[in-house]
């Protein structure tokens, strides 16, 4: 399209509003590089003293691979497990009409309004009970609570958009129904996996109330871990910047990959 | 699309979802419910109360407070995420280079935990060390978010501003990434102004990716806990105390579970009373 | 309404396009009277949405100008240019009722109501629209909204040219036909000039009294639907147009006698000589002007198929090793095994590196 006349202005907007998002993460950075002398006694935009030492202090503490990890692991079977439960439910929701599906589907999504805050103390109670305690499947399945809703509505949303006649050509076709859901509607709705995927990690990586509830040693995630470095070691704002700034690697990571998805992905959906 | 045909069957293909979903939700609201209506001296021991902690929680001046504040939060963040969302949505590049650019960075403060964000603009706003802190005070303002309410506020906002507009963004983005170009070919050809095409090509496609960010905003604005948390902790005083700050502040704090479950489940059907009229009013004439 | 001028017209979609290859329109040069109607007919691919962009203003060409009327357009955006444009997909407001639909154009052009509506009334009365114009736009069906698009070009006094993107792409087919001749009907009621883009042969021969056949970028004939069918200019017109296609088999040629394989082809009026020694010759003749005759007269063939399509039929044989379909009329015999054909010499034509050579 031939540019119209505000339009040569028009990158401003996203350009103030994304020197507005750097701000913040340009100080974290900025901070983590800097002795914790510097930080309380000068004000600068650069680090005079650039030093690693706040990393070294992270890396050389063992708990903080674990950490990592931890969260890695119960984010991966969070978002299988959210994923592959939310597709057949999505089928019948965008296929289906069956007793219930109204009510049922409004009530999916209330779970996503329950309050984290209210659930935290019957959570550690109910996975105290079943021996789950401290794992990562306790994690990985408290955060279905908001996860599979949200995988389930997005999903339905990419297959209302694919016409029926799909289903019934591949019926005709001699398809049996799980043999087309693999081989034919899976491939279809890809993007939208994606981006169910993406939305599934995002908020199971960002959520800590309950990940920490659930948790005591051995399924620590990282976010946890780095609350505990920050107030153990007293106020020490460069080790907790460094860690901050190490928690946002894995989301920038995961941003990178599904870029494509975010750009062409979302727009499949039903929107 | 065509119509759904009836099927029965369909629920096998639900149940492992409502199995995973009422083991996570129904179980712990039981308890909860459980809680709400008995006593505890500890020891293990209940007595049962009846409706007595319902009564106390909805007459508490506490309560109300922590509502009213919750409701203004809200409403704030949702009156400056969703306009401005909308409007760097439109003024961002369609495709390309530079659209996948702004699509990498905008989505950058949605994968930061929750607590690193909160943590983050306490950093940030520190007016003796912080960016923000610093630079408002050397240009005299009289800024101090541990110490001011307003301050407090204001920085609160701002970091949910910061951390939940990008969502608004991208669902727009998507909106309006699916509007085939023939559209502003023909509004170009018709004549149509630029506030002809946002009124009647692309607001019309918002619509639905709308009613779910503001859903969405609606719903997690309400559960938000570890960034206030973090930031600045309920206060000072109470100033910045929404709901789930104070709840968990009964709950853990005082251990007065009787009345923080019954403020929970008042608390939960606030949103769900709320969450169903945005629903219905706003897919309503909706062809579905 | 308008004469359309097309002067010297290159478009490439790269920065710096390096040979002809890398433009999507190679040189279109054309004259469209006021008030005609005429039909893009191509492929796909072949740069007929690139000629129509560049004709309503959505692009700019690399080279070349265009002229309405004598008036150079050629840098103008779409508004600028009055003209309308019907699109493959139906674009309608969905939010607006017909009625609103249909003024939208004049509405924002500041025409006062009075006329808007008097126009409306007219536009919706020539279009079957009437019953609907309260109904929501997005409430009615493909040729419906098809419909809307066609009139909000109609609707407005000043235009230029109406443009039709292939319009029938999402249209029923039973209903193709009905919408076809309502375009015709009105083309010749309301006498704009209108270009439709297709690349359906029946839709450009039924619609337009002038043909623009494009071929990898290149106008490669402009004609009347007779012209096209009886004097194709090139072979892909012959062989794309028709059904099915001109028959095309390497020939010589040298003092006014065409050979295949050996055997002599009467042409009326042939060109003496090939136009250089290197060029590549082909016979081409339509299956409508191939007849059977006694074995003893003409050029021997080989029967191999034959196909009835129930008006007539399409007997498939080889000639000398060439495949050369001939058509045969419904009640006419049709031999079997060795026979002999003959090509009409008034519709026998020789193309030289595949341009009709005469």
């Amino acid at each position: 399209m031939a540019a119209r006349g505000n339009s040569r202005f028009k990158w401003i907007v996203p350009f103030l509003y994304i020197v507005f998002l750097m701000l913040p993460i340009y100080w974290l950075l900025n901070m983590s590089f800097k002795t914790t002398n510097e930080i309380l006694g000068t004000f600068s935009l650069v680090p005079q003293e650039f030093t690693l030492d706040n990393y070294r202090a992270i890396f050389t503490d063992p708990t903080w691979y674990s950490g990592y990890i931890n969260s890695l692991i119960y984010v991966c079977i969070n978002t299988v497990i959210s994923v592959s439960v939310a597709l057949p439910a999505a089928y019948a929701f965008s296929r289906y009409r069956f007793l219930g599906d109204k009510h049922l589907f409004f009530w999916l999504l209330t779970n996503r309004m329950a309050p984290a805050a209210v659930f935290a103390l019957p959570f550690f109670q109910l996975y105290s009970a079943l021996n789950l305690f401290d794992t990562h499947i306790a994690v990985a399945l408290a955060h279905c609570l908001f996860n599979i809703p949200l995988a389930v509505w997005i999903l339905e949303g990419f297959m209302s958009g694919v016409p029926k006649e799909l289903d019934e050509t591949a019926y005709i076709d001699g398809y049996p129904f799980w043999k087309f859901f693999g081989k034919i509607f899976l491939p279809t709705i890809a993007a939208g996996i994606g981006v169910a995927a993406f939305f599934c990690f995002m908020f199971s990586w960002v959520e800590l109330l309950l990940a920490k509830t659930l948790t005591s040693v051995d399924a620590k995630p990282i976010a946890a871990v780095m609350t505990r470095t920050a107030s153990s070691s007293g106020y020490e704002l460069g080790l907790l910047a460094a860690a901050g700034t190490l928690t946002m690697i894995p989301g920038a990571i995961v941003i990178f990959f599904v870029r494509n998805y975010i750009a062409k992905g979302f727009a499949l959906g039903r929107v | 699309m065509s119509a759904k045909t009836t099927n029965q069957k369909a629920w096998l293909l639900v149940a492992p979802v409502v199995v995973l979903v009422a083991f996570n939700a129904v179980i712990p609201l039981m308890t909860v419910v459980n809680y709400s209506v008995q006593e505890t001296f500890g020891d293990n021991l209940f007595f049962f109360e009846g409706m007595k902690w319902f009564e106390e929680v909805l007459s508490s001046e506490r309560f109300h407070d922590s509502l009213l504040r919750q409701l203004q939060f809200t409403f704030i963040i949702l009156a400056i995420e969703v306009p401005l969302g909308v409007a760097i949505a439109l003024a961002m590049p369609r495709r390309g280079f530079w659209a996948s650019v702004c699509l990498v960075l905008m989505a950058m403060p949605l994968l930061i935990p929750w607590n690193v964000v909160g943590a983050m603009w306490n950093i940030f706003a520190l007016p003796d060390i912080g960016l923000l802190g610093k630079t408002l005070n050397a240009m005299g303002f009289d800024y101090n978010f541990t110490r001011q309410p307003f301050s407090a506020w204001a920085t609160l906002i701002a970091m949910d501003v910061w951390h939940w507009t990008s969502l608004v963004v991208l669902l727009s983005y998507a909106g309006l990434s699916s509007i085939p170009d023939a559209y502003y070919q023909a509004a170009r050809i018709d004549g149509a102004s630029a506030w002809a095409v946002f009124r009647y090509i692309q607001l019309p496609k918002l619509k639905h990716v709308l009613t779910i960010a503001v859903l969405l905003r609606f719903m997690d604005s309400f559960n938000i806990y570890t960034e206030p948390f973090v930031l600045t902790g309920g206060g000072p005083g109470n100033s910045t105390t929404l709901l789930s700050l104070d709840l968990v502040k009964i709950a853990l704090g005082q251990f007065d579970l009787g009345p923080a479950a019954a403020m929970s489940l008042i608390y939960f059907l606030i949103i769900l009373l709320f969450s169903w009229i945005f629903y219905t009013v706003m897919t309503r004439g909706e062809d579905r | 309404m308008a004469r359309i001028e097309l002067r010297d017209l290159r478009h490439s979609y790269l920065a710096h396009p390096a040979g002809d290859a890398d433009y999507a329109l190679k040189k279109v040069d054309l004259v469209w009277e006021d008030g005609g109607a005429y039909a893009l007919l191509g492929p796909s691919g072949c740069g007929k949405t690139t000629l129509l962009n560049i004709i309503s203003g959505l692009l700019t060409p690399s080279e070349g100008s265009i002229l309405f009327d004598d008036v150079e357009v050629t840098d103008k955006s779409p508004e600028q240019r009055q003209i309308a444009q019907v699109f493959q997909f139906p674009v309608v407001y969905d939010t607006m009722t017909v009625y609103d639909n249909l003024a939208f154009p004049l509405r924002n052009r500041g025409v006062p109501e009075n006329d808007v509506d008097a126009r409306v009334r007219a536009v919706a009365d020539m279009t079957d629209l009437t019953a609907m114009l309260k109904q929501k736009a997005a409430g009615l069906t493909a040729d419906g909204k098809q419909k809307i698009s066609l009139g909000r070009g109609l609707v407005r006094e000043d235009v230029n040219v109406i443009m039709f993107d292939e319009p029938l792409t999402v249209i029923d087919p039973h209903l193709k036909w009905k919408l076809r001749s309502k375009l015709k009907e009105l083309h010749q009621r309301v006498k704009t000039t209108m270009i439709y883009v297709t690349h359906d042969q029946t839709e450009a021969l039924t619609f337009a009294d002038q043909v623009v056949v494009m071929h990898e970028g290149w106008v490669v004939q402009q004609g009347t639907p007779v012209e096209l069918f009886e004097r194709p200019r090139h072979t892909f017109v012959g062989h794309f147009i028709g059904s099915p296609g001109m028959n095309l088999m390497p020939c010589e040629l040298a003092d006014s006698v065409a050979r295949v394989a050996g055997h002599a082809i009467a042409i009326e009026d042939a060109p003496k000589t090939p136009p250089h020694g290197d060029a590549a010759l082909e016979l081409g003749v339509r299956p409508e002007f191939v007849s059977f005759v006694d074995v003893d007269e003409g050029l021997p063939v080989d029967i191999v198929a034959v196909r009835d399509t129930g008006r007539n039929h399409i007997v498939e044989t080889d000639f000398a090793g060439h495949r050369v379909r001939a058509l045969v009329p419904e009640g006419m015999p049709v031999p079997e095994g060795r026979a002999a054909i003959r090509f009409d010499p008034a519709y026998t034509r020789v193309y030289a590196d595949s341009w009709l050579f005469e």
